[in-house]
This record gives C-alpha cells, sequence and structure tokens, in this order.
C-alpha cells in the first residue's frame, strides 16, 4: 500500500487553518527560520481518513476476533471507558494548572479519580500506598527497582544486586540493570517455579531484591512464595511484584499479603484499558507502608472537609518519574472499569480467566506437548516440539492460526519452553470462542503430520506474506526522507 | 457480570469437561493461608451509574478558563478527522505488533510516523515513540553515554525544569556526572558551557525554544560540543518545526521532544507522546521500538519491527532501555494530526501562533511597569514578562476573571517571583488577548 507520502499531490489541503486575525506579524531573525517547510503529505480530508481507514483494515485488534497473545492480557477494552476517557472536563485540563495560587480548587475532580484509584488499587494488592506516575509496565518496574535502591540508600546498605527467575516477565533484567542493578538470574525448578536450593546459594548480603512474576510466565503459582519473601527480608531485601499477570489472582490472593513489598499494575492488561497498538499504557507502583515516603512526587491526599491536594514535600522522594500525575486519561479508563466490576466483579475476572485457561490447556494437551502438567491460571504454555520434529515450528502454528482469522498466542517466550506457545484466552472469552480456537488448533497439529506444507506455507490470506526480517535487519530502510 | 460472556450454564459444562465441579478448585494451588478476603470495594455499577458519576467529577474541574498556560504542553487544536481515525478499533485494540501479516496497519502507520518525525526535525531516523517528551531526553542521554562511553552530562538550566528534575531522579543513582549551566538571558550560556566541557562530557542538552520561549540557533553550541568529542541532544516543539530552523540544520545528533501539541488534548498529564530522532549511524544505541521496510516472498513491500536485537526481551540486561508498550496510539495520532495539516498546513499554523503571540507581548509591553524579560531575544508563541505586582498575587486576580494567566516561574526560579510565563496558541482570539491585557491593566 502507497505511503501517505506518496500519494500527496502539491497544492492540496486538508484543514484550514484559523486566520490570526491580529494585524501584526511575528519579527523572527532569518537565521533561526527554516529555508522551506518540511516535505509533509499534501492531502484532502477524504484523502486522510481513507488513508488511515485503509490502513486500520490491515489490523487485527480484539474487536476483530480472539486474541490469546500470552502475557499481554488482551481482553476487551469497553467502549464506555474509551467515552469516559475522552470526557472534555478531564481531556482539557492542563497539568500545571494545581501548580498556579488557587489553582488546586480547579482540578478537584481529577485529583479525586487520582486520590479513588489509589485507594481501591490499594485495597486490590493490599498495597499501603500508590503512585499513578508510571506510564508502562516497564516504566513501574523501573519505578520499582528506583525504589528499592532508594530505600537500601536511605538504610546505608551496600546491595548491588537483583535475583530474577528465568520465567520472569522478560522486562525485568533490563529495568534492573538500568536503574544500576547487576542481575542474577534463578532458574526454575522441576514443577516450572524457582527453584528455591538455587535462590538460597545465589541470595546474601548484596542481594538487593527479588523481581517475582506471579503467576510466573508460565501461568504457575509458586506456592513457596512466602518462604522466598523470608529468606529475601532475612537479609533486608525487598519483594518486587511484577503485575504483568495480577488478573489470575483478582480478588483471590493480594501481593501485599503474601510477602511482596513493591507491585507495578498493567492497567493496559489487567483493567481494561486498550493497548493502542502499543500503547499508551499506564503502570501504578504500590508499596507496604514502610516504603511509602520514597514514592514520587507528587501524591495525591485528601483533607478533612474532602478536598484534595498535592504534597509536593517529600525529602525521601526518589524525586519525578514522570512530569506530572501519570498517563491521567489511561487512569480514568481503568477507573471506570473497576467502578464498574466492583468488589463482586473482580473475583469473577480471575475465576473466568483462570477457567479459560484451563479449559483450553485441557482441551489442547492431547495435540500438544505440556511441558509442566498441573493446574495453570489464567494462562499456560504449550510447546510445539511434537510437530517440529515433521518441521512445523511454532511460528508456523501462529502463521496457520492467522489464517484462521485468530491472533496467535506468544510464540518462543518464555525462553526455558522450546517451541514455546503461551495461551492467554482472557476471561471476557466465551465457550464457542474457546471452542473454536481448539477446532483451528487441532486441525492445525493434525495438517503438521498428514500435509506440513500446508501450515508451513501460511499465512495466504493477509495483504504481505512473510516478510524478509534479514533483509530488514541488513539493509534498513526506517525512514522515507 | 459486565464483560464476561461465559454462562453459569456453560461453566459448568466447561468444569464437567475437566472431571471438576467448582471454579474454586482451579485455585487448588494457592495455599488457604495465602487467599485474601471479600475485596473492601463498593458494588459494581452500570455503564449508566459510571457515566454520570464520573461525568460530575469532570464538573468538579473547572476547564473554561482563557488560558496561557503552556510551559510545553500547549492546547491546540484537534481536527475531528484525527479523533475519528485514532477512535478505530482495529488500531486501539490492537497490541504491540509482533505478528506483522496482521498488523500491516500498525506497521505502516509507524513507518509514515518515523518518516513525519524525521522530516520535522532534519534527522536521518526515528523511533516509534517514547512515554513523553521527559522520558525521551533521559533515553537521549543514556544513549549519548553509551555511544561515547563517557560519564558527564551538561545540561542547560534554559531546558524545562519539569525534564531537569526527571533527569536528577532517572540520574541519581548510577554515577552520571550531570552539571547544569545557568542560561544566559533566556538561551544557553555559550561560555559556561564551554567552561564545563571536557573529554569526558558525553553530551551538552538544550531545549529550542527555551523554557522562556526564546529561540535559539544552537550551531555553535553544536560545534562546541563536537571538537571535545561531545554530542548535542536538542529538546523541541514540534509545531515551532512549521517555521523555526530543524535542530538537524544546526548540528544536533539526537532530538527529543514533547508530541502533545501533534493532536492530543492536555488531559491532565497524559497520555503524551515522547519522540526521539538521530543520525543513521547512531541507530543500533537507539532506545525503543523502530519499524523497517522490506518484503515479502512475492516482493512486495511490508513493514516489521526493525533492529529488535538492541531490546529488552532479546537483549535483556543488555538492552539499551528496558522500553517496550511505548505510546503507539499516540504516535498514530501525530500522524494523523499532521496529514491533516500538511506541509503548508503546519507552516501556517506555526506563522499564526507566533503571530498572535507577538500581538500580546507588544500589547503587554504597553502597560507601564510591565516588561519583556528577554527583550532582546527571538520568541515563537512563548515569553516571559514581568510585573510590577508579584506573579502569583496577579494570577489569583485574573482567576477570578476567569483568565489563566500563565506559569508563575518562581515555582523553578526563585529570583523570578515578579515573572509570568505565557503561551498563545492559535485557539486564543484577538478578543480573548486584550481581555486580558484590559483586565491585566485594571489590576496593576
Amino acid at each position: 500500500m502507497k505511503l501517505a507520502f506518496d500519494k500527496s499531490v502539491p497544492g492540496r489541503r486538508a484543514l484550514r487553518n484559523v486566520p490570526s486575525g491580529v494585524s501584526v506579524k511575528a519579527k523572527i531573525k532569518q537565521s533561526l527560520l527554516r529555508g522551506k517547510p518540511a516535505e509533509l503529505p499534501e492531502l484532502s480530508e477524504l484523502d486522510v481518513v481513507r488513508h488511515f481507514t485503509a490502513l486500520s483494515n490491515r489490523n487485527f485488534g480484539v474487536d476483530s476476533g480472539f486474541y490469546p497473545l500470552g502475557s499481554c492480557t488482551m481482553k476487551y477494552n469497553p467502549k464506555v471507558a474509551e467515552r469516559i476517557g475522552r470526557y472534555p472536563g478531564f481531556a482539557y485540563l492542563h497539568p500545571l494548572l494545581p501548580q498556579l495560587p488557587g489553582g488546586e480548587m480547579m482540578v478537584q475532580g481529577a485529583l479525586a479519580v487520582l486520590h479513588d484509584m489509589d485507594l481501591m488499587l490499594r485495597e486490590i494488592c493490599g498495597m499501603g500506598a500508590f503512585t499513578m506516575q508510571p506510564l508502562a509496565g516497564a516504566h513501574g518496574e523501573l519505578t520499582g527497582v528506583m525504589l528499592i535502591a532508594a530505600y537500601h540508600k536511605d538504610k546505608g546498605n551496600a546491595k548491588t544486586t537483583i535475583l530474577i527467575p528465568d520465567t520472569a516477565h522478560g522486562t525485568n533484567p533490563a529495568s534492573a540493570a538500568i536503574a544500576g542493578y547487576k542481575v542474577r538470574v534463578i532458574p526454575s525448578d522441576a514443577e516450572g517455579v524457582m527453584d528455591i536450593d538455587k535462590l538460597s546459594e545465589a541470595i546474601g548480603d548484596d542481594t538487593a531484591g527479588v523481581m517475582l512474576t506471579c503467576p510466573n510466565t508460565l501461568g504457575l503459582f509458586n506456592p513457596k512464595v512466602k518462604q522466598i519473601a523470608d529468606m529475601v527480608h532475612a537479609v533486608d531485601g525487598l519483594m518486587y511484584y511484577d503485575g504483568a499477570n495480577l488478573n489470575a489472582l483478582l480478588g483471590r490472593c493480594r501481593p501485599g499479603d503474601i510477602g511482596f513489598d513493591i507491585v507495578h499494575i498493567n492497567l493496559h492488561k489487567t483493567f481494561a484499558t486498550p493497548h493502542g497498538g502499543g500503547g499508551p499504557g499506564a503502570g501504578p507502583v504500590g508499596v507496604v507502608e514502610r516504603l511509602a515516603d520514597y514514592l514520587p512526587i507528587s501524591v495525591v491526599r485528601e483533607r478533612e472537609d474532602g478536598t484534595h491536594y498535592l504534597d509536593y514535600d517529600r525529602g525521601k522522594s526518589i524525586g519525578y518519574v514522570a512530569p506530572f500525575y501519570g498517563n491521567f486519561a489511561i487512569i480514568l479508563r481503568a477507573y471506570a472499569y473497576i467502578l464498574m466490576l466492583g468488589s463482586e466483579g473482580l473475583p469473577r475476572v480471575s475465576a473466568d480467566a483462570v477457567l479459560n485457561a484451563n479449559y483450553l490447556l485441557h482441551k489442547l494437551r492431547g495435540a500438544y506437548h505440556v511441558p509442566y502438567e498441573r493446574l495453570c491460571k489464567h494462562e499456560f504454555v504449550l510447546s510445539a516440539s511434537r510437530q517440529a520434529a515433521a518441521g512445523v515450528r511454532a511460528m508456523d502454528v501462529a502463521k496457520a492460526l492467522i489464517d484462521r482469522r485468530c491472533h496467535p498466542p506468544t510464540v518462543y517466550f518464555p525462553l526455558t519452553v522450546e517451541e514455546a506457545m503461551m495461551i492467554e484466552p482472557t476471561e471476557t472469552e466465551s465457550k464457542e470462542t474457546l471452542d473454536e480456537f481448539v477446532k483451528m488448533m487441532l486441525e492445525i497439529a493434525d495438517l503438521a503430520e498428514t500435509d506440513p506444507g500446508r501450515i508451513t506455507s501460511c499465512p495466504n490470506t493477509t495483504p504481505v506474506g512473510r516478510l524478509d526480517e534479514v533483509r530488514a535487519a541488513r539493509r534498513p530502510d526506517l525512514a522515507c526522507v | 457480570m459486565p464483560f464476561i460472556s461465559n454462562t453459569d450454564q456453560q461453566r459448568q459444562d466447561m468444569l464437567a469437561e475437566m472431571g471438576l465441579s467448582d471454579v474454586e478448585d482451579l485455585f487448588a494451588d494457592i495455599p488457604a493461608e495465602m487467599r485474601c478476603g471479600k475485596l473492601d470495594l463498593p458494588a459494581g455499577l452500570t455503564e449508566q451509574e459510571v457515566r454520570s458519576r464520573i461525568a460530575s467529577l469532570a464538573d468538579h474541574n473547572v476547564t473554561g478558563t482563557v488560558s496561557f498556560l503552556g510551559g510545553g504542553f500547549y492546547d491546540h487544536f484537534i481536527p475531528a478527522a484525527v479523533e475519528a481515525i485514532v477512535s478505530r478499533s482495529e488500531f486501539y485494540t490492537a497490541y504491540t505488533p509482533y505478528q506483522p501479516e496482521i498488523s500491516q496497519g500498525t506497521l505502516q502507520a509507524i513507518y509514515e510516523y518515523q518518516s513525519a518525525i524525521c522530516r520535522l526535525a532534519g534527522m536521518e531516523v526515528a523511533n516509534a515513540s517514547l512515554y513523553d517528551g521527559g522520558t525521551a531526553l533521559y533515553e537521549a542521554m543514556m544513549m549519548a553515554l553509551r555511544l561515547t562511553g563517557r560519564r558527564r552530562i551538561i545540561v542547560d538550566e534554559s531546558v524545562s525544569p519539569i525534564y531537569r528534575t526527571m533527569i536528577r531522579s532517572y540520574t541519581g543513582n548510577l554515577g552520571i556526572e550531570l552539571i547544569e549551566t545557568c542560561h544566559d538571558n533566556g538561551l544557553p550560556d555559550r561560555d559556561a558551557i564551554e567552561a564545563e566541557l571536557n573529554d569526558q562530557t558525553a553530551a551538552v542538552v538544550v531545549q529550542n525554544p527555551t523554557f522562556f520561549g526564546c529561540i535559539d540557533n544552537v550551531s555553535d553550541i553544536a560545534e562546541l560540543a563536537h571538537a571535545r568529542g561531545a554530542m548535542l541532544i536538542a529538546s523541541v516543539y514540534p509545531i515551532s518545526l512549521g517555521i523555526l530552523k530543524p535542530p538537524g540544520e544546526m548540528g544536533a545528533d539526537i532530538v527529543t521532544g514533547e508530541g502533545q501539541s501533534l493532536g492530543m488534548p492536555v488531559s491532565f498529564g497524559g497520555p503524551y507522546l515522547g519522540f526521539m530522532a538521530t543520525r543513521t549511524k547512531h541507530v543500533r544505541k537507539m532506545p525503543g521500538r523502530i519499524v523497517g521496510r522490506t518484503v515479502d516472498a512475492q516482493g512486495r513491500d511490508g513493514y516489521v519491527l526493525a533492529l529488535q536485537a538492541r531490546e529488552q526481551h532479546i537483549r535483556r540486561e543488555k538492552a539499551t532501555s528496558n522500553i517496550c508498550t511505548n505510546q503507539g496510539l499516540c504516535a498514530l495520532t501525530a500522524l494523523a494530526y499532521l496529514c491533516m495539516l500538511g506541509k503548508e498546513g503546519l507552516s501556517e499554523l506555526a506563522q499564526v501562533c507566533a503571530d498572535k503571540a507577538w500581538y500580546l507581548q507588544q500589547r503587554l509591553a504597553e502597560l507601564p511597569g510591565v516588561t519583556l524579560r528577554h527583550g532582546d531575544r527571538w520568541y515563537f508563541n512563548e515569553f516571559v514578562v514581568d510585573m510590577p505586582l508579584p506573579a502569583d498575587k496577579v494570577i489569583r486576580k485574573l482567576m477570578v476573571r476567569d483568565i489563566s494567566a500563565g506559569f508563575p516561574l518562581v515555582r523553578y526560579f526563585p529570583e523570578m517571583d515578579h515573572s509570568l510565563l505565557l503561551a498563545v496558541t492559535e485557539k486564543r482570539t484577538k478578543q480573548e488577548m486584550d481581555l486580558f491585557v484590559h483586565v491585566l491593566e485594571t489590576i496593576l
């Protein structure tokens, strides 16, 4: 499909700008000005709308069909939350307003949302305080590791290392490293969870903390979490909970109750805000009471009269990780979602997420290798190793699903399972959709044995076939300028 | 239950197939002592109730003022077509395009976005977006440290203080030598920068227009930096690039900025859009997703996530950044906005903003006791005026008349307690500016 730039026609315009309405013209020295306008496309409004409509037709979202992309929690994004996220009373609120004298009273609605959200997330996670600043999950992780560093600095601890199991969320090692820590990876045991003996060998006075994803990326709950927490706390380390998989535990088990000190939440996973084709998300971070002083500036507090204010006076804080109060319009969507589910609805989310995942696992275990045979939580990992013997790899299964109008699972992750396919159906999908998916997966497994060429040649129904990634890496074409 | 599809009967059927009778059996692996009781949250609301509840909270905000607030976050007009485009759920309910064959919409849009950013900034490559202008600046600094293998960064004080506080938070623990040089009448102080530059300096960081709204030609700073083997990082305001000289033509090695002004409402702080562009030779050290163009077996053009070997899911602790989810939909918004404005439209818009700001600054300067703080500098759409009264007082008095009279610089610069930072976008009319000047006159 042509680029917008290639559709450009000199002199064509979409938008008419308002005239300046003033009789003067700004004086700016010539050497500060650009010689000619930037070469942006020259299109009519219809051209623009058709271009993007055509692009959207080359995309697949949750609204298009089943999207069991493991670890990403691709649940339905309620339309009402989209509507609320655009309410003009919030959309046109300037973030610097509360810093003006008297300005705080002009943003009381927004501060109330942030404060309510803080309280509700505390209750859901069993934590003592939250910051809404982190702008994505990985940003929450970085914030969390910065909080670990601030704690140890304050206590005069010389800590250098963060321990991370090999089944953790993939971003953890990078988050710990860019915050200045050494990373040591702890292998999993035969049950698919962190090997406690190996942890015991690795843990020491240099241990700043442990980052756990729970349930882990195999979809398995680690029943030894409390024991791990005791070991970590014994060396004054901190327990970090990566919230990527919180959907499995909603209303049943709270990170704060089982020994975690810091959590981040992906609002775009657990609380149904859209993934946006890769953001914007939001990654609020919660901490136990004793770490609350280190949270970023500012914090929303409530006065006795019910009004809210921003507390900037925070001597031990790690400072600012975002310019203001986080991805507010995303927080607002998640707020609407939590209010709609309420105390009864949240445990139903985890119930149906886990039911749907176990149902799929049950139906597929005959056809695909299951590396860890036990109850799964909201997701599970299959291996296409059996199919790979016949020349059909996990990526081929993925492409065959595409031809069947289904988004593939996450493939080749986690790295601990060969030919991994990580499947997360979420609670919003129905039994019919799951049965349809099972039918596809069984048919693909069958074809892998009888006629593998029909799988390895997929996809055939998409606007482009498999793309030459080697060429993209060797001869990068990254912009048309 | 909202948003859950299975019926009770289906649930029972599914359990029966697994030889179970109760959903709770599926949680048998969580020891009883690790379970929590019922959450202490209110009962769920219906759609009608939640809309009315949150609408009433929105009513507790005041958005109807005539606003001259900017400070890096600007209230520009957003065409309806932009909102219509980004409201297409094929875009917003998708995730990171790991499967390119069913993600060509997102991927091609990002490629076009990267191209548009390069054309605006006069650079060669751009990434798929970062969280916001502040984190983009931090990532640019980290990139310069990686590229040069050095430990020292010089940031001029005319760079947004909001971003400077963020950078301090991020680097506090990393053993980086962060030097802040005092500005010289609204622009970076060349002598101060030169004095701080040494063979350990990875980068000099500047902003254009500066936080005070002054426009700079930073070519000479680029030369100073390059002479010592350091890089120049420039943070820019994309609308201003409609008329201002692009940083790529002034020797910048990495360009970042806040893209909120490209079609996104100010939304009380987010979501925004961090952008980053650089030279091709540096691309393998750039953080974030990057989309590249390639072909399929039949020779058809297609787009993929490129150079992923830099990224966290592959390089793990050696990655260029930990970023994964970025601001995809905001990048799409920016692209749709730039397509709606087009080549002539963006320069026209930038000119309109500059003309209106020029008008306001002239009118204000006529008031007794009011002076332009950096009078001998050039401005785009934002500028600083000094008042005969403390700025806080002026703001309070104007607020009563529903005017948000800019930002009091004393928040970040203690010596500027009489100074107001004022921004003018195309949304401010001549009548509103005249009213502002009139009301101000009665107060002073």
